[in-house]
């Protein structure tokens, strides 16, 4: 194979884990307050049909087409969340996967097409999918260039969420998920924090869904199947729900070493499915799970000297 | 035809239709009624039994009567495979374990149990369709061409057959489970494990009947519906999860004879809304009715799963 086609191949690798990591956080912010959803691929899909519009239609430029993707998702996780989020646990998860279901129904019945400039027919087309979402192509965005912007965007969305972590609202979150009634007692507001946090969520799925449908210029209602999702939240969960490096280590041991070496060709899920299920019988809470997460930084902690002399401050 | 016999023939239709989905969805009602947990592999168990006897059937022309007792056995294994796999070692003295109700929130179990079983859902699925890769497959057909007239409405015997199964299959288990003293066993076992532990129930393994049960039901389902379809496809798995949850969850997940009623409701609501709506249509009302009772404020306030009643 040439280098060329080898290094295209790699970058296009790439940039389908960052989509997918972006996605799979998606479902671990879910996963860290107490609720698996099986309905992100939902998001996802919002985010490519509305920020595709808003490319195409609109003629807006990718940022805040992107931007629109999001704030889609937001409302429309927020609209399911009110209703939704004070369900019990199986019951939400279920209802996720309902709402996502009957979102894809309804795109595959969604024709809303006009005429393009160079005479052909754009927008959505119900089964058929919505074509030609060329953004990219017509602003000589290099496939580097979109795997460089995509690698930003996930950066910063890690960074945003490592700080949060650190602060009260990230340990009240980690409350919410461990035992929301201790939570509730000691007067942190679940159904706030949850219903925030499920916005946040349908933020980044859209996201996602963003920027793969400008990345793939095609984009059709069977692509947001509940498979999708159920792999996002299998990638938290393989990777550990103990940092927000966990939902990535999934997206690079599935999509990296499985799906792009080929190993196994057809009998890849008959391994990685017995692995995965042995592998959670072994590390219930991931690879990065809260344990190993904290153990570490408690070793980091140590090594760094305390200056001599001075009292500790604790803060309040 | 005047409209109110088609209304009627319609609703025929449904029940024959929702008998099915009962029927399907018999074993995961089972299964979440003595062990709290949703076996998402489920639809999986079925498949690969029909792939395994729709596979024996093509290949070396086996009857329908051996391709049915192969179904079932293959389901029952893979579903011993399943609980060994996902929720054998589990099912106690996790640190974060919780007493909780009968659907309490999600805790540590509940994720690890659905982490893995989806991912032996996939692995399951895989190994089907790597014993047969064309993607329309041979089932043996027991369907009748004959249609019985009940005056105006007209009646397939082979779908009234079935329906009849789902019915005695429901109302059986949920006698058996009321009154039998294994019955009690395996109820004893669900509600309170410490309880019947010391009451000198050995948990575990009533866990692990129960769980094969139901995936053999899931075989005889699985048996019974593409008998009459005559062919088996890899959409299968997913459409026995898919129409089986919807109906145990209407019913009340966890109730023997709610999955019935569940089933019944479905099928009807799904007939009428395709000859409303079309194909979509059928699909959307299926989930916007699950969606409907999961958020009806009537239906939460009750809702506490039953396993015999």
């Amino acid at each position: 194979m040439p280098a060329e086609q080898v290094i295209g191949m790699g970058i296009g690798l790439a940039s389908d884990m960052a989509i997918m990591s972006l996605l799979a956080l998606s479902a671990f912010l879910l996963l860290v307050v107490g609720r698996i959803s099986f309905g992100q691929q939902a998001y996802f899909g919002i985010g490519a049909y509305a920020s595709a519009l808003a490319s195409t239609a609109a003629q807006w430029s990718l940022a805040p087409a992107l931007a629109a993707g999001c704030v889609a998702g937001a409302l429309a996780a927020l609209a399911l969340g009110l209703p939704t989020l004070r369900l019990s646990g199986l019951q939400y998860s279920v209802a996720t996967l309902a709402f996502a279901e009957m979102l894809r129904i309804v795109l595959q019945g969604w024709v809303w097409q006009w005429t393009s400039a160079d005479g052909s027919l754009a927008g959505p087309a119900g089964l058929d999918g919505f074509r030609d979402i060329r953004w990219l192509l017509e602003n000589d965005v290099s496939e580097g260039e979109f795997l460089a912007l995509a690698a930003a965007v996930l950066a910063v969305v890690m960074l945003v969420l490592m700080l949060l972590a650190r602060r009260r609202v990230g340990v009240a979150l980690r409350m919410v998920g461990h035992d929301d009634t201790l939570a509730a007692a000691a007067g942190v507001p679940v159904a706030r924090l949850r219903l925030a946090t499920a916005t946040a969520a349908g933020a980044l799925g859209a996201l996602a869904g963003g920027l793969y449908a400008h990345r793939t210029t095609y984009i059709e209602p069977a692509l947001f199947d509940p498979m999708l999702g159920v792999h996002a939240v299998g990638y938290a969960l393989i990777g550990g729900m103990g940092t927000v490096f966990g939902p990535l280590l999934g997206v690079v041991l599935d999509l990296g070493l499985l799906d792009a070496t080929r190993v196994f060709a057809g009998w890849r899920m008959v391994v990685f499915g017995g692995l995965i299920a042995l592998f959670l019988r072994w590390r219930p809470r991931g690879l990065l799970d809260e344990n190993l997460v904290h153990g570490l930084s408690q070793r980091f902690a140590r090594r760094q000297r305390l200056p001599a002399g001075r009292p500790v401050e604790i803060a309040p | 035809m005047d409209i109110s016999i088609e209304l009627l023939q319609r609703t025929l239709d449904g029940l024959m239709d929702g008998a099915s989905y009962a029927l399907v969805g018999l074993g995961l009602t089972l299964t979440f009624g003595t062990l709290r947990r949703l076996n998402l592999a489920y639809g999986a168990v079925a498949m690969l039994g029909a792939y395994a006897g729709a596979w024996l059937h093509l290949r070396f022309g086996v009857p329908a009567w051996a391709v049915a007792l192969a179904v079932v056995a293959v389901a029952a294994v893979a579903g011993l495979y399943v609980e060994w796999m996902c929720f054998a070692g589990n099912a106690d003295d996790t640190p974060m374990a919780r007493g909780g109700g009968p659907v309490a929130g999600a805790d540590a179990r509940e994720v690890v149990a659905l982490a893995s079983s989806f991912a032996v859902w996939m692995q399951l699925e895989q190994l089907a369709v790597n014993l047969l890769p064309r993607h329309l497959n041979p089932f043996p057909s027991l369907a009748a061409n004959a249609e019985w007239a009940l005056g105006p409405l007209v009646l397939r015997p082979d779908r009234l057959l079935l329906a009849l199964l789902a019915a005695a299959l429901c109302l059986g288990l949920a006698a058996w489970l009321a009154r039998s003293r294994s019955g009690l066993a395996w109820r004893a076992a669900a509600d309170q494990r410490v309880a019947a532990h010391l009451a000198g129930i050995d948990v575990p393994r009533v866990q692990r009947a129960a769980f094969a049960a139901a995936c053999a039901l899931a075989g005889i389902g699985a048996f019974a519906v593409l008998a009459v379809d005559g062919q088996v496809t890899p959409m299968f798995g997913m459409w026995v999860l898919a129409k089986g949850l919807i109906a145990a969850l209407l019913g009340g997940l966890g109730s023997v004879r709610g999955v019935l009623a569940g089933g019944l409701l479905l099928g009807v609501v799904e007939a009428h809304a395709q000859s409303a709506f079309g194909a979509a249509g059928r699909e959307l009302a299926g989930w916007a009715l699950l969606f409907i009772v999961l958020l009806a404020p009537w239906r939460r306030a009750t809702w506490r799963p039953a396993h015999a009643g």
